[in-house]
């Protein structure tokens, strides 16, 4: 074959590579949210109250123990799992039951949930139950508010607070 | 003609085209291997060149990277592009490389080292490229972070959420410390270290892509990151989920499917992909033949054998027959590929030896020895009959010859021509061939790696042992091509056919009777 035409031919392979390379580094654009739609991440790290009440030991019962062992409290292991739910407008667009993690069920648990809402005006129900002992919610928040399109809204359970802080 | 896949089948037609334009020296499919290693390379010197410049703070990264893409385009911008595609340009060779291997039959058998290895390579590069997003600290970073993190978040090693890392200001300048030192220094250790154990089962490995392909690619590179320089998104903001994101979809493929799978869905699939890919050389298992065998009464140690083995499968040892020689040779029988090339390095592989008894070579296949190819050779040109007789030494793992024999054309199948003596050659038209008829894998792509180059710098007098000057090349004719081109095959049969019709008419016009 002509030198020339084997010199067009390599240009037209390198520039088919390079089309390739420059297009999948972009293309196809990734559509995160739809037009006019926000995002609400729901987010906790907290950990549910024992299951069972805690028993405050008698001055009896701690003297027989060793001195770095006497704790007024006595309290089970086994922690509560936590129960979330978001409302949004009176719909549930989030509910959850997490058990609390670790072998004897006395760990934490973490969430970071993402939800895809419409942008606008709502009214929001947000609550969690951390206490196997309480029916209903045991810290709860309801609030109006606004998103614009894109608007990255962030509700998260303020374990050490005790409230819901919406950022 | 034997069955060829429809995958292998496309395969070689896109080398072909590739060959076409670029010759066989330079076919880019011929060298991924070394073509992956050449855009590390670019991504290593430009890389070094952006840290220059980088601004490891989280009020700073995206400042800096913004001032090096639009301030200073002519340089740092250049760099950051060409860092950019030719990472990109790697994810790509890495697929092809791998592509390549599995059409063509390359990943079983023997090659179940060098297959298994590679598969973490990819995880190691894409990390790599996945750290490299962070570092931008833009809208695309931060997606980048936020999604990884959820995929850690399912892992059940990790004591704590590290996607609530994302909430408040606790990403920090020691957090792009961290990224850096990963992306930087970490990862590229790692995978140093992953690529040497890639080719740690090969011998005379090339890591230099041939300079045209890597003067072409070089420039390729340029002019891309010219046309369309890379550029940031907006700086990343915890307020904003951007509706629309251009992901480099080399890189972060598996981050939309977090969109509709969980965390522990995609680690399936992931993982799932990778065990599969990893188990593929057994799906089904591929037999390799039996190791090569010594034989130390013919063995003189000379390391012939050791030095064109391309599997690093014999080892130099001393002397432990007491014969006077220094050195003996030793198959690791692990590691043989069963490819014959030792044969034909080994001198005492010359057909002219104990030409009245059994002949017994330094080094030799128990499935197809030396003496047996002799004979065969022997019994197939006493058979031959007609004008022109020829013989022809075809390569197992090449275009298929068998079809072709006839009252005057006979075939005698090699392993691999890096297996085939010179002195067979010689041998043969000394028994009355009129004319060697050599097949091979294509120029630049042998099945046994050096069997072809091996036989070229024999056949040129630069490797030993050498194909004597007194034989006479016009007879000798070597042919490569892929198992599809048969028609090139008969064409060139003929016209080898000719030229010695040709030879011997002007032998008889010049007075040689006898051109024996």
């Amino acid at each position: 074959m002509h030198k020339f035409l084997k010199i067009v031919l390599q240009i037209f392979n390198y520039s088919l590579f390079m089309g390739v390379v420059w297009y999948f580094s972009l293309y196809p654009a990734y559509h995160q949210l739809d037009e006019n739609q926000a995002m609400i991440t729901f987010t906790l790290g907290h950990v549910g109250k024992h299951v069972q009440e805690c028993r405050r030991m008698t001055q009896e019962e701690l003297l027989k123990l060793a001195p770095n062992m006497r704790k007024p409290m006595d309290c089970t292991r086994e922690r509560s799992p936590i129960t979330m739910e978001l409302q949004m407008d009176g719909k549930v667009i989030y509910n959850k039951t997490a058990p609390p993690l670790g072998l004897f069920k006395d760990q934490g648990i973490d969430i970071y949930q993402n939800i895809k809402v419409p942008a606008g005006k709502h009214h929001l129900l947000v609550w969690i139950n951390d206490d196997i002992k309480v029916k209903g919610p045991t810290y709860r928040l309801e609030q109006d508010i606004s998103l614009k399109p894109e608007q990255h809204m962030i509700i998260e359970f303020n374990s050490s607070a005790g409230k819901f802080i919406i950022k | 003609m034997s069955y060829i896949n429809p995958v292998k089948r496309a395969y070689l037609a896109l080398e072909n085209w590739f060959n076409i334009s670029f010759g066989n020296d330079w076919n880019p499919l011929y060298h991924l291997g070394t073509l992956a290693f050449f855009f590390f390379w670019v991504i290593f010197v430009s890389g070094l060149y952006l840290f220059i410049f980088f601004d490891t703070s989280l009020s700073g990264a995206y400042a800096s990277v913004e001032y090096m893409t639009h301030e200073q385009w002519y340089a740092a911008g250049v760099m950051r592009s060409l860092h950019r595609y030719a990472s990109d340009a790697v994810v790509l060779t890495i697929i092809l490389h791998m592509f390549r291997e599995f059409s063509l039959d390359r990943y079983r058998g023997f090659r179940w080292f060098s297959w298994i290895t590679g598969v973490p390579n990819l995880w190691f590069v894409v990390t790599l490229g996945i750290t490299g997003y962070w570092l931008v600290w833009d809208e695309l970073a931060l997606f980048v972070a936020i999604k990884s993190s959820q995929l850690m978040d399912a892992l059940p090693f990790l004591p704590a959420s590290m996607s609530r890392n994302f909430l408040e200001s606790q990403i920090n300048d020691r957090f792009f410390t961290l990224m850096g030192f990963l992306h930087l220094l970490g990862q590229p250790v790692f995978l140093a270290f992953a690529l040497w154990i890639h080719v740690k089962r090969l011998s005379d490995v090339s890591i230099i892509a041939p300079r045209g392909l890597a003067i072409g690619s070089f420039v390729a590179l340029l002019v891309l990151s010219l046309l369309a320089p890379a550029v940031s998104h907006e700086a990343a903001d915890l307020a904003k989920t951007p509706a629309v994101l251009n992901i480099d979809w080399f890189y972060l493929n598996i981050y939309p499917l977090l969109d509709n799978w969980s965390s522990g869905e995609v680690w399936v699939l992931t993982i799932g992909i990778t065990v599969f890919l990893m188990l593929m050389p057994w799906l089904p298992p591929k037999k390799t033949g039996p190791a090569a065998e010594v034989h130390l009464q013919e063995c003189n140690g000379c390391e012939q054998c050791a030095m064109d083995c391309p599997f690093d499968a014999i080892s130099v040892q001393a002397r432990t027959d007491g014969a006077r020689w220094e050195h003996e040779v030793v198959v690791l029988e692990h590691l043989c590929a069963a490819c014959g090339i030792c044969v034909g390095s080994c001198h005492s592989s010359n057909p002219f030896r104990h030409a009245r008894e059994k002949l017994v070579t330094g080094i030799d296949m128990p499935q197809q020895p030396i003496n047996d190819i002799r004979e065969h050779v022997t019994a197939a040109i006493d058979s031959l009959e007609g004008e022109n007789k020829i013989i022809i030494f075809g390569c197992d793992n090449a275009i298929d010859f068998a079809g072709l024999k006839s009252s005057n054309i006979a075939v005698v199948s090699y392993f691999c021509a890096g297996m085939i003596p010179p002195t067979m050659i010689e041998y043969a038209l000394k028994l009355g061939a009129d004319g060697v008829f050599i097949t091979g894998c294509r120029t630049g792509d042998c099945y046994y790696r050096h069997g072809n180059r091996w036989f070229d710098e024999r056949f040129a007098g630069s490797r030993q042992p050498i194909l004597r000057k007194r034989a006479d090349r016009r007879r000798i004719h070597i042919f490569r091509a892929a198992e599809t081109d048969c028609k090139k095959l008969r064409k060139e049969l003929a016209y080898f056919e000719d030229s010695l019709a040709k030879l011997k008419r002007e032998a008889a016009n010049t007075g040689e009777a006898d051109h024996a």
